[in-house]
């Protein structure tokens, strides 16, 4: 067995346990019960998944430039996904303010028409 | 081919079809919306499988980006016009009957010319590569759309210019309600704006020799555009300053071509050896003027926000992206 | 690379299809518009993690550069959105845009 099988072997379980996170998530997304929790496994989930695939990815790069390339990608998503879903859930909490999980807001929160 | 790359493509088939199905199809606009920027994603992939990843970093960026962001901020201000609140209705009517007709005769048309040509027709590639060397470039998109082709080109530049001069002639909408600053748009701003700067500049620079180009590279930009409009508005009525941008990529590239017909061999042929060098100066003015282009789309023109009634003082003085917002939660 | 490796990652983004197409139920289903924006954002990840692997299986570096692009513009529909919109209680939802926007950076 070569140092290039093993290499390949490592780079292939860590995409493996990626699309583990890929599915836990789209799972997630379809079976949670309301927006926020959907939201928490959708961001977590998702991004672990990428970071894992782009992980295994990076053993098999041809050079430095390529294993940068997929390190700025994976944290590019990382930062939109996450301040993506913040601006969503944020944007939740204001529109229904009773929602299960929605912790108590400022003090304007009673001047919408949401509540 | 492989059965997993059949699988694959098939996979993506099936959804492309679901998609564009439930896009035209959902009576819920948001919905349609949504799913039209999922199409745009997926569609990118489809041309990835069909081996022309210019195309796709065309659809990536203009698709999935800014014509989801152009579809949603319309659907904001339908809603509020209350247009969007009549349910589209799905029967048929005698009009829709009459475009579904006209549609159908036309892809019944594209079929018949698809099925017409010749089994074994060699395309134009083998030409195209054996002038490669000529072209000043060596991508064989960017060569067809810049050199053989830049006639088409320049008119596809003007078109764009003419869209947004539409925008303009249109009566000013009113301006939305304009939030206040948002602290975590501002750090969006911040962190993305730097990078599609950068990343347009090498897209257009890689287009010599790989997938990437102006267009792409604009589009790109636009979105950094659009992201700083939301977080800090932009007024982009036509000033003289983006009137000059605007028109920028056109009259660049018609100088070109006036200079190229008196003083060469013709209208927008291009002397070899300078070819690289004109196709980058043409191809850096097209992207600047085709971002601010959409972006000027995007924001439209607006009455003063002053008739909003709502007091943006707040907005006004952290207008400069990067300055201390006064908004910014601890 | 071992010469296996083509095939496992042409599986693998198929997967990755596959967990999009999950994700497309639920922008079919709602039922807030937030939940299908949201249902959006996870397919953009998925449409980058298949770029990924397709640029490896394919050898075709550029497709690197189409998922940066994808990236980089993940969250702009998405801050379109809670911009100009705002997630809306999905009693109100059915068929209707917004009548203004939400945020007011309280």
């Amino acid at each position: 067995m070569s140092g290039d099988d093993v290499r390949g072997a490592l780079s292939l379980l860590l995409i493996a346990a990626g699309m583990l996170f890929f599915l836990a998530g789209s799972v997630g997304v379809l079976r949670l019960p309301d927006l926020l929790s959907r939201l928490h496994a959708l961001t977590k989930a998702d991004n672990l998944g990428l970071g894992l695939v782009v992980l295994g990815l990076m053993l098999q790069a041809d050079d430095a430039f390529e294993v940068l390339r997929l390190l700025l990608v994976w944290l590019l998503v990382l930062f939109a996904s996450s301040v993506a879903c913040y601006l969503v859930a944020r944007s939740a909490l204001r529109a229904h303010g009773d929602a299960p999980t929605a912790a108590p807001e400022g003090p304007d929160e009673d001047t919408r028409d949401g509540r | 081919m492989a059965a997993e790359v059949q699988v694959f493509d098939a996979v993506l088939v099936v959804l492309l079809l679901w998609l564009g199905w439930r896009a035209l199809a959902s009576a819920d606009l948001f919905k349609a919306v949504v799913q039209f920027i999922v199409f745009g994603l997926l569609l990118s992939l489809a041309w990835v499988r069909l081996g022309a990843p210019d195309v796709a970093l065309a659809e990536a960026a203009i698709g999935a980006g800014l014509a989801g962001a152009l579809l949603l901020d319309t659907l904001a201000r339908l809603g509020r016009s209350g247009a969007a609140d009549e349910a589209r209705p799905l029967g048929l009517t005698p009009a829709r009957t009459g475009i579904a007709l006209a549609a159908l005769g036309l892809a019944a048309l594209l079929v018949a010319s698809a099925l017409a040509l010749p089994e074994r027709w060699p395309g134009l590639a083998e030409p195209a590569l054996q002038q490669l060397r000529a072209s000043g470039v060596s991508n064989p998109v960017t060569a067809t759309l810049l050199n053989y082709r830049a006639w088409d080109t320049l008119l596809e530049v003007g078109v764009l210019m003419l869209a947004v001069l539409g925008v303009w002639i249109l009566e000013a909408e009113p301006a939305l309600p304009r939030p206040a600053p948002d602290p975590m748009l501002g750090l969006l701003l911040r962190v993305l704006l730097p990078l599609t700067v950068i990343v347009a500049g090498y897209l257009l620079w890689v287009g010599a020799h790989a997938p990437g180009g102006a267009f792409q590279g604009a589009a790109l930009l636009a979105a950094g555009g659009v992201l700083w409009h939301l977080a800090r508005p932009l007024s982009l009525g036509p000033s003289p300053v983006v009137r000059a941008v605007v028109v920028l990529g056109f009259a660049v590239f018609l100088a070109v071509g006036v200079a190229t017909a008196v003083l060469g061999g013709g209208l927008l042929t291009f002397p070899p050896e300078h070819a690289g060098a004109i196709i980058l100066v043409i191809e850096a003015a097209a992207m600047l003027s085709i971002a601010l282009i959409m972006v000027a789309l995007f924001v439209g023109r607006e009455r003063a926000p002053s008739d909003a009634g709502i007091p943006d003082s707040a907005a006004d003085a952290s207008a400069v992206p990067g300055a201390p917002n006064p908004g910014a939660a601890p | 690379m071992p010469e296996w490796m083509t095939p496992a990652l042409w599986i693998a983004a198929a997967a990755v299809l596959g967990t999009i197409a999950l994700g497309l139920v639920r922008v079919e289903r709602g039922p807030s518009n937030g939940d299908r924006m949201l249902a959006a954002q996870l397919l953009g990840t998925g449409a980058v993690a298949v770029l990924l692997l397709l640029a490896r299986a394919t050898d075709a570096p550029a497709l690197l550069d189409v998922a940066l692009v994808l990236a980089l513009l993940a969250c702009v529909a998405g801050a379109v959105f809670v911009r100009r919109i705002g997630v809306q209680p999905p009693e109100r939802d059915e068929g209707r845009g917004p009548t203004r926007a939400t945020e007011d950076g309280s």
